[in-house]
């Protein structure tokens, strides 16, 4: 045995009361933030309007903040926490304190910006592109968010580093090793959007400096925004290694590998923002295109993980005697919510990464930039794959920090919900991919542009999203229903949090897979050559600042 | 550390088909000048109005250039200026553009032109009309409270 898997095969409840406050968050978040997203599709349909003189945009940026900033940190955090608990040992007090800080300063910041969106302060979407410019509170709520997450995250590498004390020269536990990955990467990435809201946005918001540098701003943004995606990603990259395989009765199919891909994740993800930035003027073409290529890279850990997951499918099917080419797959467990849920998801990745590919592409992002394309994309690829797995996880990760029973009507229910999802994604997330490619523009309010035929033809697929939006609506009642019956009402018992082992335990992972200061070296290194000359050139060539805006 | 035949042969495929991607994209956009619009000029955006080419917004017709007419707009919230061209059929076109104001999108729906435009800078797009018609300018980027409201036309005419 090179992993103490299973030492402590329970998370501490004092360590479980701090991950469901995560969850409390985080499910609240989806609640509200769901009910925004289906007022969203209903307006755009053309056959409803907001009441009360709310404001479409208003609704959009408490979308885009609830589900892409609040929900997912606060649900990831929780997880991880959760995970390195169980897997590195009880946190300490001090560490237990710190995830506390860090808990209370996301949720202050997160009412901070929330309140700001209410009073329609910071109607700027989860963006905020300068040089709209919010009131200064939302972006100081957005700081908080950020620095909490920071705090947070500590906790888990502070028993991280505890582990590795207490065992020199072992690998980390899996779970373990990829939280405080994917913790690395988020506080290296939210570095560039601390760095615009710190120096620029908020002296600017509250007028200590009348300009702003909109160029600047956008690209330490996007140094950020790209990661956020691998931020989300990751954690369900974490279920479907290392938790689905002992769901399903099976082994993780190479411990080392699955490292190796969190560490190239970790590499590829960063120095790339320029792919969100691909039709801007003010950034040379060639630094584009190398920016392109290393977004590229990640298609190497993601084959690899594509490779394991079914390969970990295709043994164990093979081991409850399933003949032929496919005979395996008829095999697996498709009953188990806790299975078939997150299974879902990873089979929505395929369509979704290819997808991905399609933005990417340095020219042909120009055929889909900014359509509705890109809003359809991100619906498979976080609202789906990553969003059915974090509730797959919730299905036996509640229960097990409440000290309750996943019982066979929750479980039925939670296979109800996914289908539902997948049913309701496939209407409003296809309908946004066709709408795209005819040039339907995301982030817009129902508009016929002057009776403009092209315009015309775009509104039976805004209405196919307005079906897709409710049935998907549907799905949050049923997941907000699922949650609160086993965080309340489910009957008391043991819930097991599964930790897959590996196939071959005798290979140990190689050591230099924990070599922090070698990756932390690299990523820098290739952070800064992908940033350091384009980013001058930036700032030397830069056009006089803007003002600030309230366009709305 | 130890890895699967078959993973290697699956990686091998998948890193070739990488790279045969990646060079067809890159001979495209450097050899046969199909990039992504990047210009890089500069502009007050407090002085559009009286900065050549914005001061006169619209179609000319140009000579001695690789392209046959400017077609210039200026884009604040929530119009572009001006509202209407007619572009003749089969002109080589270069869209010139900028915005006095906010962040705003430039996008002829169901063309490849498709670029921000962003205060302090001008984005410039080379094409051909090759197919007549009506063709929808709209702002693919949040602008304000009048964003969908914001849009111009060109008609492509024989």
């Amino acid at each position: 045995m090179i992993n103490s898997y299973g030492a402590k095969a329970k998370v501490d409840p004092k360590d479980a009361k701090l991950s469901m406050a995560h969850f409390f968050v985080a499910f609240g978040a989806l609640a509200l933030g769901g009910l925004m997203g289906l007022l969203q599709t209903l307006v755009r349909s053309g056959k409803f309007e907001l009441p009360l003189g709310i404001g479409y945009y208003q609704v959009l940026t408490a979308h885009g903040v609830l589900m892409g900033l609040v929900l997912t940190t606060f649900f990831i955090m929780g997880f991880q926490y959760a995970a390195v608990s169980r897997t590195a040992g009880t946190h300490s007090n001090a560490a237990r304190t710190t995830g506390w800080v860090g808990f209370w300063l996301m949720t202050a910041g997160t009412l901070m910006s929330g309140t700001m969106i209410l009073l329609n302060e910071a109607s700027v979407l989860y963006t905020f592109y300068a040089p709209l410019q919010a009131h200064w509170i939302f972006y100081l709520g957005l700081t908080l968010v950020v620095v909490g997450s920071w705090v947070d995250g500590a906790a888990q590498i502070m028993t991280y580093a505890k582990w590795r004390r207490n065992n020199p020269g072992k690998p980390s536990p899996l779970l373990s090793f990829m939280a405080v990955i994917n913790t690395v990467m988020w506080i290296v990435a939210t570095i560039g959007v601390a760095a615009t809201v710190l120096f620029q946005l908020l002296p600017w918001s509250l007028g200590l400096v009348d300009r702003v540098d909109v160029l600047v701003s956008r690209t330490l943004f996007w140094y950020f925004g790209h990661p956020l995606v691998y931020f989300w990603l990751l954690p369900a990259y974490m279920c479907w290694y290392a938790i689905i395989p002992k769901i399903i009765g099976g082994k993780i199919f190479s411990d080392s590998l699955a490292r190796l891909s969190f560490i190239l994740f970790l590499l590829f993800s960063i120095p790339v923002g320029f792919h969100h930035q691909l039709t801007e003027p003010g950034i040379d073409p060639a630094w584009k295109f190398f920016q392109v290529i290393l977004t590229f890279m990640v298609v190497i850990p993601s084959l690899m993980t594509a490779f394991s997951l079914f390969a970990t499918f295709e043994r164990y099917g093979r081991g409850k005697g399933a003949k032929g080419l496919l005979g395996w797959f008829k095999v697996l467990p498709w009953n188990d919510a806790r299975f078939i849920v997150p299974f879902i998801g990873m089979a929505s990745f395929i369509p979704a990464g290819a997808g991905g590919i399609i933005n990417a592409s340095n020219q042909m992002d120009q055929v889909v930039h900014n359509t509705i394309w890109v809003t359809g994309h991100f619906h498979l690829t976080a609202a789906t794959s990553v969003v059915l797995t974090f509730f797959g996880i919730s299905y036996w990760l509640v229960p097990h920090l409440t000290g309750r029973k996943l019982t066979k009507a929750m479980n039925k229910l939670g296979i109800i919900q996914a289908w539902v999802w997948f049913i309701g994604m496939a209407f409003m997330s296809g309908a946004m991919h066709i709408q795209g490619l005819l040039g339907g523009p995301r982030r817009s309010a129902f508009s016929t542009y002057g009776d403009s035929q092209q315009a015309l033809d775009w509104i039976p697929y805004q209405i196919a999203q307005a079906v897709g939006g409710t049935i998907l609506f549907l799905g949050i009642i049923l997941v907000v229903i699922i949650f609160i019956n086993l965080a309340f009402f489910a009957p008391k018992g043991e819930e097991e949090f599964p930790v897959g082992e590996a196939e071959n335990l005798d290979e140990k992972a190689p050591m230099v897979f924990e070599n922090w200061k070698l990756w932390l070296g690299i990523l820098t290194a290739l952070i800064l050559f992908a940033y350091t000359i384009p980013f001058i050139d930036i700032i030397q060539n830069a056009p006089p600042g803007s003002k600030g805006f309230k366009t709305w | 550390m130890h890895m699967h035949k078959l993973e290697k042969i699956w990686l091998i495929l998948g890193i070739s088909c990488l790279i045969i991607f990646l060079t067809t994209v890159g001979v495209s956009a450097f050899y046969l000048g199909n990039k992504p619009p990047s210009c890089l000029t500069t502009i007050d955006s407090e002085k559009v109005d009286t900065t050549k080419p914005f001061d006169k917004p619209g179609l000319h017709k140009v000579e001695g250039k690789e392209w046959d007419y400017e077609l210039v707009y200026v884009a604040s919230a929530f119009s572009y200026n001006p509202a209407k061209v007619e572009v003749p059929l089969g002109a080589k076109v270069k869209v010139i553009a900028t915005t006095k104001d906010v962040i705003h999108g430039f996008e002829v729906a169901g063309t490849n032109i498709n670029m921000m435009l962003e205060p302090g800078y001008v984005s410039e797009y080379t094409t051909t009309f090759d197919k007549a018609g009506e063709y929808l300018i709209v702002c693919n980027e949040y602008c304000g409270s009048g964003h969908h409201l914001m849009f111009s036309k060109i008609e492509v005419v024989k």
